[in-house]
């Protein structure tokens, strides 16, 4: 499937145009439900941090330094990924498979238009592109919630939190996690595509699809997750 | 013209079609008729290449269509056009967008050039002025002709059918037909209609094959066919007692 993927569109500005229409369908559009995942989990990280830390011989800075090593290593690139793997990667089987049942990739290829080309790589590419900037975005949002959290519950201070989300702080974290997120954006996107272009039968059949396209990456995210940090982290 | 050539297609273990040998001539309504279940529309999806045919050949206008790579069945595909039995638009997109897609995919026109032809096209199908509907805001009857008009966009050679009249009105159906033998005689084209519409087979049937068991059973036109005295054939066309009257009076005039 991939290799027919990943040949030659039959027309460039066409399949330009169609990428453009994907960032805003899987990337704009996913902004609102990353940011409220994002902010709420930043803030309950830090406050549970908080609340766990009884020892006087840590310093009051380390609940800053938590939320920013467990923000950038596993929540913003895995957990929002794997949130996008039920929304966008429900959504792509979902359309795929419906364009398979009422015959439309049919009368694509009846066109001559390589089917699989013209709707999954703009999918790919977009995802590709635009899951860092939304890990990014989740990154900076799930701090912005933790320390909102500690102020509001008085719990630290906006010095004491800032010192300890620059503490220790590695950029090699941030390139491994969006070295994560993007193979996780081609995963998401490879797998669902692959649910809704096979999929055979009715309408019954694209909603099965669509659970198995979830189920399977979330699954594929899981292992890969953990075979990316064996390789990169140690 | 398209000639299938000893064609035979198997799924699992069960074989669909038996040395089908046909030949569609340009500038006729070819139909293939039969009853549900037994082979025609796998003929036809073997002939545009949905179905990969085991054994044989298909030739447009003698190019062996069986053997190509992809690259080479995209520009044959090019110069075919097809209605699907459920329209198969692209729900994104709107009437004028659907028409205009293959043109925007493989033609070098400018976008004025691409909107009159669009223009064009939908005029012909009577469909002026429905540009910029969804086809969900479009009727069944209204949806295939938008099907028509997309698929003769791009000027095809060859025309395909599939089920043109299903879930339609007789009024609506009638229109289609005559619109789909318009379009084949004022374009010369070969079109190929699986049908099961006793109405397009006497309205349009300039040449019928009658699939029965997976295989050619019987090759006419629409004239032969109500004189026919084979059997397989009687049955499907007097299957209705309206058409089993028309067979009485025939009968009765020539006595």
């Amino acid at each position: 499937m991939l290799k027919v993927v990943f040949t030659k569109p039959n027309k460039w500005s066409v399949s330009f145009d169609r990428f453009m229409d994907e960032l805003q369908s899987i990337g704009m559009n996913s902004l609102p439900i990353v940011a409220l995942m994002s902010g709420f989990i930043g803030g309950v990280i830090s406050l549970q941090t908080a609340s766990n830390m009884s020892s006087p011989l840590l310093p009051d800075y380390t609940v800053g330094y938590i939320t920013q090593s467990s923000t950038i290593l596993e929540f913003s690139p895995t957990i929002i990924s794997l949130i996008l793997a039920g929304k966008v990667g429900s959504n792509i089987a979902s359309e795929i498979g419906t364009m398979r049942v009422t015959e439309q990739i049919d009368a694509l290829e009846i066109m001559g238009v390589n089917s699989l080309n013209f709707l999954v790589l703009p999918k790919i590419l977009a995802a590709v592109f635009f899951f860092p900037i939304l890990v990014i975005f989740s990154m900076a949002l799930s701090m912005t919630g933790g320390w909102l959290a500690l102020v509001v519950s008085n719990l630290s201070t906006t010095e004491t939190y800032v010192l300890g989300i620059r503490a220790f702080f590695d950029p090699f974290n941030i390139t491994y996690a969006l070295t994560k997120t993007v193979v996780f954006g081609f995963l998401i996107v490879s797998v669902s595509a692959f649910y809704g272009y096979y999929v055979k039968g009715g309408s019954l059949d694209v909603g099965k699809a669509s659970t198995q396209a979830v189920v399977s990456s979330s699954v594929t995210i899981l292992i890969a997750n953990f075979l990316l940090t064996q390789m990169i982290l140690l | 013209m398209i000639q299938v050539v000893d064609i035979n297609k198997t799924f699992g273990d069960h074989q669909v079609l038996f040395d089908i040998n046909a030949q569609f001539d340009k500038g006729k309504v070819n139909l293939i008729i039969g009853q549900s279940g037994q082979g025609k529309s796998v003929l036809a999806k073997c002939m545009v290449g949905l179905h990969e045919a085991d054994s044989g050949q298909i030739l447009y206008d003698g190019r062996d269509f069986t053997v190509m790579n992809r690259h080479e069945r995209s520009l044959i595909r090019q110069e075919i056009g097809m209605l699907f039995q459920g329209a198969a638009l692209f729900d994104s997109m709107t009437v004028e967008e659907n028409v205009g897609f293959p043109l925007k995919m493989f033609s070098k026109m400018t976008k004025a050039e691409r909107q009159k032809r669009v223009d064009f096209c939908l005029e012909r199908v009577n469909l002026t002025g429905r540009n910029k509907l969804f086809p969900s805001e479009c009727s069944g009857g209204m949806q295939k002709r938008i099907g028509i008009a997309r698929a003769i966009s791009m000027n095809p050679k060859y025309l395909f059918c599939d089920e043109p009249n299903s879930g339609l009105d007789p009024k609506t159906s009638i229109l289609i037909d005559n619109l789909i033998k318009d379009i084949t005689i004022e374009y010369n084209i070969t079109t190929v209609v699986i049908t099961h519409d006793m109405n397009s087979v006497i309205e349009i049937g300039d040449n019928i094959i009658f699939i029965h068991q997976g295989k050619k059973w019987w090759q006419g036109n629409s004239e032969t066919i109500i004189t026919t005295d084979n059997p397989e054939i009687g049955s499907f066309v007097y299957a209705s007692e309206f058409m089993k009257e028309i067979r009485s009076s025939m009968q009765e005039k020539r006595k």
